[in-house]
């Protein structure tokens, strides 16, 4: 757009603060989420896996009360085949709620012709967008924290013990992990939202890249990993470093970041993600769980790379939106 | 008429040079404009002629190229929330959250705009009342026509109770009936003190309520007056008067001609005659016919129209655009 620097210099100079209006926005928009068929739906949808998974754990569980010192956070990870677990099912469910909770936020606005008189209030675009986001994760939020403690229900009443404090802990911060994993997936939807002028299209983009990286990316990095690091000698660094690339190259993938962060935080017993040297596990009695700060430790770069991506995205979506010229 | 505030304090909107390009259109071209306190002033001209640009320029919604603009006395570049606080917008294309009632959509403007929640309910019922909606206040907004959505954008205007109120093609898309209903509201806002910015392509449509008006034409406003200035400046006589008398037997036509200010007189058909004249001269002629000894029943000044002064302004422009090139060559 015709945009001269000076134009530009002048706009940073703009006096208000840019966050006039946002709880308005964030209040009108989590009202019409969480009134809405769309997200009826998907609540009806998530409520039915995580009792039919929690339902199918339990009988698993049963047996080993009292040895197994943690019981609640094998209620997300235990499935028995052919149903994978709770955390297997949100690896997509969250995704997708994500996608439904941001496709249609900017270019719904549009079609409707709303968001010129929107605009026209006395708010910066800055606080319509980031209102828009935080509505969305407040939602997704919302509706997790609601499966959080159904789950912890049903474990209460079906298992007859209460959860350890160190489950609680942990289970929360798998909470907070799968928040910043859907803001992945909801600033990618918004962004598709700017960018194109139908919501269907913004859909379809957002469930497209979700399925590349799902489906197709893991593939992807294990053929160039192969390609560039070639095992020709069949040493063990060979293998090693072939396996490091392929890792690095998956982390590039949310999914990736989200299954190491939830392996990590369920599983205490886990003391390291990827490939592991023999040297690493000297001193350690191998089978003994992490403390909680220790897990946290081992995936804080992962938890950071969601919330990095989450924030690129945003920035990105946002300057387009800043740009955009609004005639509707 | 232009409530006659020439000088700098009544000046609400002021622009300078104010210019937008879209690479190489110029969508509105170097325009200076200022529009005086309590005026309805009327940005007309065909599709395309830049003025919902120049809207959105004056509203902060869009960036100027080049030049300025003073709404209020704020700058709508670096102060738009300034600007937007005191100045009610409906865009040409009104559209509303059609899955909630009115009565919500107006509480979410109320709430961005941060008036209290109380005063914000009292607000409400105000507009509706005074908007006619008040008994469908509570229906959602998908099951309005097009008229009451249009009346629902001027009772979220009301709302912020503006200093001014800038309307884009506010006709748009109503029947006659309502467009005449809906014109009419806007005297009212006039009589309110708010100051009205209406833009239109529909010259004739929007003429009676407008004080003044800017023809725009590609960009520029290249006429700018009162609606009898413009006629005067353009077609030469700038009033029409249509008179009737009672008595038919004479013709009154002569002794027309002869009133002080008249330019022409005609006949039109028994008893129905027509005048030209350079200003309002209704009480001569009023005179004029007492003394010819006739009845007079009706005498009324008929507006000239602007799509004619449009017309004819062009037609005078392409021919010397003509006579320059032909000297030229
Ligand atoms: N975003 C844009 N990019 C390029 N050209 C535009 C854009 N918006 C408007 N224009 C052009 O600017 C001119 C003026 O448009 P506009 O102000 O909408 O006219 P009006 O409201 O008088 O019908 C038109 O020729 C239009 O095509
Ligand atoms: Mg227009």
């Amino acid at each position: 757009m015709a945009t001269t620097p000076q134009a530009t210099k002048r706009k940073w100079e703009r006096e208000g603060s840019p966050w006039t209006g946002l709880w308005a926005v964030v209040a009108k928009e989590m009202a019409d989420h969480l009134t809405g068929v769309r997200m009826r739906i998907l609540e009806i949808l998530i409520v039915l896996t995580a009792i039919g998974t929690v339902y199918v754990a339990i009988q698993n569980l049963r047996t080993t009360v009292g040895e197994d010192p943690f019981l609640f956070l094998r209620l997300f990870t235990t499935g028995k085949d052919p149903l994978p677990a709770f955390v297997g099912f949100l690896g997509f469910l969250v995704p997708l709620i994500a996608i439904a909770l941001g496709f249609d936020a900017v270019n719904g606005e549009m079609n409707r012709r709303t968001l010129s008189r929107v605009l026209a209030q006395p708010i910066y675009r800055d606080a319509l967008l980031f209102g828009k986001f935080l509505a969305g994760l407040f939602t997704l939020a919302l509706v997790l924290a609601a499966i959080w403690l159904l789950i912890y229900g049903l474990g209460l009443l079906r298992l007859g013990v209460p959860p350890s404090g160190e489950e609680v802990a942990r289970s929360l911060w798998f909470l907070v992990a799968t928040v910043a994993y859907g803001g992945v997936w909801l600033s990618l939807s918004l962004l598709f939202s700017i960018v194109f002028r139908q919501p269907a299209t913004a859909a379809l983009s957002s469930i497209a890249v979700w399925l590349f990286f799902t489906v197709f990316w893991g593939m992807i990095a294990q053929l160039v990993a192969q390609g560039l690091q070639p095992v020709r000698f069949g040493l063990p660094q060979e293998f090693l470093s072939q396996a490091q690339l392929e890792l690095g190259l998956a982390r590039i993938s949310p999914n990736t970041l989200y299954g190491e962060a939830v392996l990590a935080l369920l599983h205490p017993t886990v003391r390291a993600l990827g490939p592991v040297l023999p040297i690493q596990l000297q001193g350690a009695i191998l089978g003994t769980p992490l403390p909680l700060s220790q897990s946290l430790l081992l995936i804080w770069p992962q938890l950071t790379g969601l919330i990095a991506a989450t924030l690129l995205l945003f920035v990105l979506g946002y300057v387009l939106f800043q740009r955009q010229e609004i005639r509707a | 008429m232009s409530s006659g505030s020439g000088n700098g304090e009544g000046v609400v909107i002021q622009t300078e040079g104010l210019t937008k390009r879209y690479w190489d259109l110029v969508a509105v071209d170097h325009l200076d404009l200022s529009i005086h306190e309590g005026e309805v002033f009327g940005v007309l001209g065909p599709n395309g002629s830049g003025k919902t640009t120049t809207i959105l320029m004056l509203l902060g919604l869009t960036e100027p190229t080049e030049g300025s603009a003073r709404v209020l006395g704020f700058d709508p570049v670096r102060q738009p929330l300034k600007v937007k606080a005191h100045v009610g917008y409906l865009p040409d294309q009104v559209g509303f959250y059609d899955e909630l009632t009115a009565r919500e959509n107006l509480s979410y403007i109320a709430k961005l705009n941060g008036i209290p929640r109380r005063e914000a309910y009292r607000r409400i019922d105000e507009s509706l009342e005074r908007m006619g909606l008040a008994d469908v206040a509570d229906r959602r907004v998908g099951t309005y026509s097009r008229g009451m959505k249009q009346r629902l954008g001027l009772a979220e205007l009301l709302l912020k109770r503006p200093r001014v109120v800038i309307l884009d093609e506010p006709t748009l898309g109503l029947d006659p009936e309502a467009a005449r209903e809906f014109l009419h509201t806007i005297e009212g806002l006039k009589e309110e003190g708010i100051t009205v910015l209406l833009s239109s392509h529909l010259l004739h449509q929007v003429q009676a309520v407008c004080d003044r008006v800017g023809l725009f034409h590609r960009g520029k406003m290249v006429l700018e007056g009162t609606v009898p200035e413009l006629a005067r400046r353009v077609l030469g006589g700038a009033y029409r008067i249509r008179l009737e008398v009672a008595d038919s037997t004479q013709d009154l036509t002569e002794a027309l001609r002869r009133t002080p200010g008249v330019v022409s007189a005609r006949r039109v058909d028994g008893n129905v005659y027509e005048l030209e004249a350079g200003e309002d001269v209704r009480s001569e002629v009023a005179r004029a016919v007492i003394e010819a000894g006739a009845g007079l029943l009706s005498l009324e000044r008929e507006e000239p129209s602007l799509d004619e002064i449009y017309a004819r302004y062009f037609q005078e422009v392409s021919a010397d655009g003509n006579d320059t090139t032909s000297n030229e060559a």
